[in-house]
């Protein structure tokens, strides 16, 4: 009744082989069994665990210098946090950078692994690690606070080289 | 007058006048930092260079008088070449403290770094290292580092609170800011230097890194201080008042707003002196218990006295809507004539701002018809009577009036006690039933000054029953987009209620129809049945307040004591 006028757009012709279907499938065929031969790369997870590159972007974490934390808790990663994740505040310390963040807390149930806040930072106190195995029981689990994200700048060591070659 | 031309646009001018303040006038902008409208002109910023024609140089528009025919550019390739320069020179020395520094974001020199200067520095040098976090005085803090040499605090202390307490000492790019010797930076408007320096060198000690202003809402009220009722900006993050800062009026505080009223009229707004839940006098001890309990308590109370035995204290601290619905909830439900409030003399008038009435709304009590009626009798007699046991139920609005231990024994004397209040106290303590209501910062109404200005406060807290958004409070970006798992939107809520609706509930619970649904529609009622505030309304009252018919008002200024 309603014929529905339907242009097919190829943009190429199909040839009498390919046509013919069973040549292709053979073609299909020969890659399967060819890996079927090559070595696995199945990765144990999680007995296996595995090293990302520094490029990786895992969990944002703070920076730990002389068992002190970098950050002076200016709240630029917190203002440009676009999923509102980071909440600081913060009070005065004798050292001479004068404030740090008595709180720092990141809902890890908001952040989206973006990076703006490590971008932003004039401090290079926080930044992405390599860690991305993140899972809670509850969402007041998922907030982490210093203790969770503070981390010796040794351990960070990769990614504060691979930060340095882009500033 | 004579005619000048900014910009290429004509403009008639006061020549008893400089360019700068001709182009404000007229919407131009011209960038400054050491220039102040109230303050005399030092001239030594250089940020105000604009071109005059046939000038040999760039001249400071700050210092410049307009002549006739005088043709000014102020945007030109000269001049923007002239801002970049000085703006370079300025942050030669300039340390680079933004992240720890409480003026980022309010920061003049920070806007100016973005508007018109060049983005990057040539200087490869060291720079001057000067003394931080030095203590001024009991409320101000300095970093020398910081300064720019503008030397408007100077001038404030010297001209406005004519208390000279600030110097510049060395030369060069050596200069520092300091007392004068045998000198601390405490006159009583000392806090004002925060606000007028145009970097972060003076900060405030009391907000000291508490947060960072763009995560703050500011809302607009007046500060409940004294009976001059300076208009002020109430910044709050997190339900919680964290500053006030003062806003320009000039008819009532111009620029300013003195210490006493920056520091000590919020704190108890977030303090653990507030009162929770409505609480009755149970054998002895305060009970907490629900709002209907206390209102139905309160009316069963009331109507087992006479209406001689009745007595209701006003308070200079509440609204003037607030004591309208006071007035004639003792006048009219009550029946009784006897109601007054409670005098807060402190002290003198200065010649500047701060007032001996240490109430926002003495003079709005008082007109609104706090006062006794025919053969009523005034707070003194009142407590006169309290004590001779004539007066045998007395209720009283935010004001804890149990100030001196005479007061504390003629109250205890008394069968009922009804008490509004925001805070335990004195008062409350003695109390047979008591209402949190909710303090200057959490309701919409009026002030009247002293000098019969009425002006708006606005809600800047949320209580338990207003949301911020759908009760149009203002909002900071984080209130905005909190969900009710964060835990910096939880914030605290209080469960308190402007006193008008406590008054009316009691009314009504008294079979006394009394309807009101807002602040805004008692003050039309005021406006249309109390001759002083003959057509007024929250309009016309707007940003800046709007002056009483005085004339129509038989009221006796309180003498200083």
């Amino acid at each position: 009744m309603n014929k529905v006028n339907r242009k097919v757009i190829r943009t190429e012709d199909l040839n009498f082989w390919q046509k013919l279907y069973i040549p292709e499938i053979i073609k299909g065929m020969k890659i399967t069994i060819k890996q079927m031969f090559l070595p696995k790369f199945t990765r144990q997870y999680p007995e296996e665990k595995w090293n990302p590159p520094a490029s990786f972007r895992g969990r944002p974490v703070l920076v730990e210098e002389n068992g002190k934390e970098r950050c002076v808790a200016c709240g630029l990663c917190s203002r440009v946090c676009p999923a509102l994740a980071i909440e600081v505040q913060a009070s005065e310390t004798e050292l001479s950078k004068e404030r740090y963040p008595v709180k720092f807390e990141i809902n890890m149930l908001r952040c989206i692994f973006c990076g703006l806040c490590e971008e932003a930072c004039p401090e290079e106190a926080i930044v992405m690690s390599k860690e991305y195995e993140l899972t809670f029981f509850s969402q007041e689990e998922a907030i982490f606070g210093k203790d969770k994200l503070l981390m010796p700048k040794e351990t960070l060591k990769d990614r504060l080289e691979f930060l340095r070659q882009y500033r | 007058m004579v005619k000048i031309q900014i910009d290429g646009k004509e403009y008639l001018a006061d020549p008893s006048k400089t360019i700068i303040e001709v182009a404000r006038e007229n919407g131009i902008h011209i960038p400054h930092f050491c220039w102040h409208p109230r303050l005399s002109v030092s001239g030594n910023c250089r940020m105000c260079l604009v071109e005059v024609e046939k000038a040999p140089k760039l001249v400071i528009a700050c210092a410049t008088r307009v002549a006739d025919g005088m043709v000014v550019h102020t945007t030109n390739e000269r001049v923007i070449k002239a801002r970049e320069a000085i703006m370079e020179f300025l942050l030669i020395n300039h340390p680079l403290d933004c992240p720890i520094c409480d003026e980022a974001g309010e920061c003049k020199l920070q806007d100016y770094a973005y508007k018109y200067s060049k983005g990057y520095s040539r200087f490869e040098e060291e720079k001057v290292r000067k003394p931080k976090r030095v203590a001024l005085g009991p409320n101000v803090m300095l970093d020398v580092e910081r300064c720019i040499m503008c030397s408007r605090c100077i001038r404030f202390c010297d001209e406005i609170a004519k208390t000279p307490q600030l110097v510049f000492t060395k030369r060069g790019d050596h200069v520092e800011l300091t007392t004068a010797p045998g000198e601390i930076l405490d006159n009583p408007y000392s806090m004002n230097v925060i606000e007028l320096c145009p970097v972060g060198a003076l900060t405030s000690r009391d907000f000291r890194f508490k947060a960072r202003v763009w995560e703050m809402s500011a809302t607009e009220s007046v500060c409940r201080g004294c009976a001059r009722g300076c208009n002020i900006n109430i910044w709050v993050r997190n339900n919680e008042i964290l500053r006030l800062t003062p806003r320009y009026n000039p008819e009532v505080n111009d620029y300013w707003m003195c210490d006493f009223g920056r520091l000590n009229t919020f704190k108890y707004v977030n303090s653990n002196e507030r009162i929770k839940s409505p609480m009755i006098n149970k054998e002895g001890e305060l009970v907490e218990v629900s709002w209907e309990e206390a209102i139905a308590n309160a009316a069963f109370k009331l109507k087992n006295f006479k209406k001689s035995e009745i007595a209701g204290i006003g308070s200079a601290f509440a609204t003037n809507e607030d004591n309208y619905i006071f007035a004639k909830f003792v006048k009219q439900v009550l029946g009784s004539p006897n109601i007054d409030f409670m005098r807060h003399i402190i002290g003198k008038d200065d010649d500047l701002l701060i007032r001996a009435d240490k109430t926002p709304n003495s003079l709005g009590a008082f007109a609104v018809g706090v006062s006794p009626g025919e053969k009523g009798m005034n707070f003194e007699q009142i407590l006169e009577a309290i004590k001779s046991e004539t007066i045998k139920c007395l209720y009283v609005l935010c004001d804890d009036i149990a100030i001196s231990d005479d007061i504390i024994n003629a109250l205890s004397k008394i069968d009922c006690l009804i008490v509004n209040s925001p805070v335990k106290n004195n008062l409350t303590a003695i109390a047979d039933i008591v209402f949190p209501s909710a303090t200057y910062a959490e309701k919409d109404g009026t002030f009247t000054n002293f000098q019969g200005r009425v002006q708006r406060i606005r809600p800047a807290i949320a209580t338990a029953e207003v949301d911020r958004a759908l009760d149009g409070l203002s909002q900071s970006r984080l209130d905005k987009f909190g969900a009710p798992n964060d835990r910096w939107t939880k914030g605290t809520k209080i469960d308190a209620r402007p006193t008008w609706r406590i008054l009316v509930a009691i009314a009504n619970a008294m079979n006394h129809k009394l309807k009101y649904n807002s602040a805004e529609e008692i003050f039309n009622e005021i406006a249309s049945s109390v001759e002083a505030f003959r057509n007024l309304n929250y309009l016309i009252i707007g940003k800046k307040g709007a002056l009483l018919n005085m004339n129509k008002i038989k009221y006796q200024k309180p003498v200083t004591v």
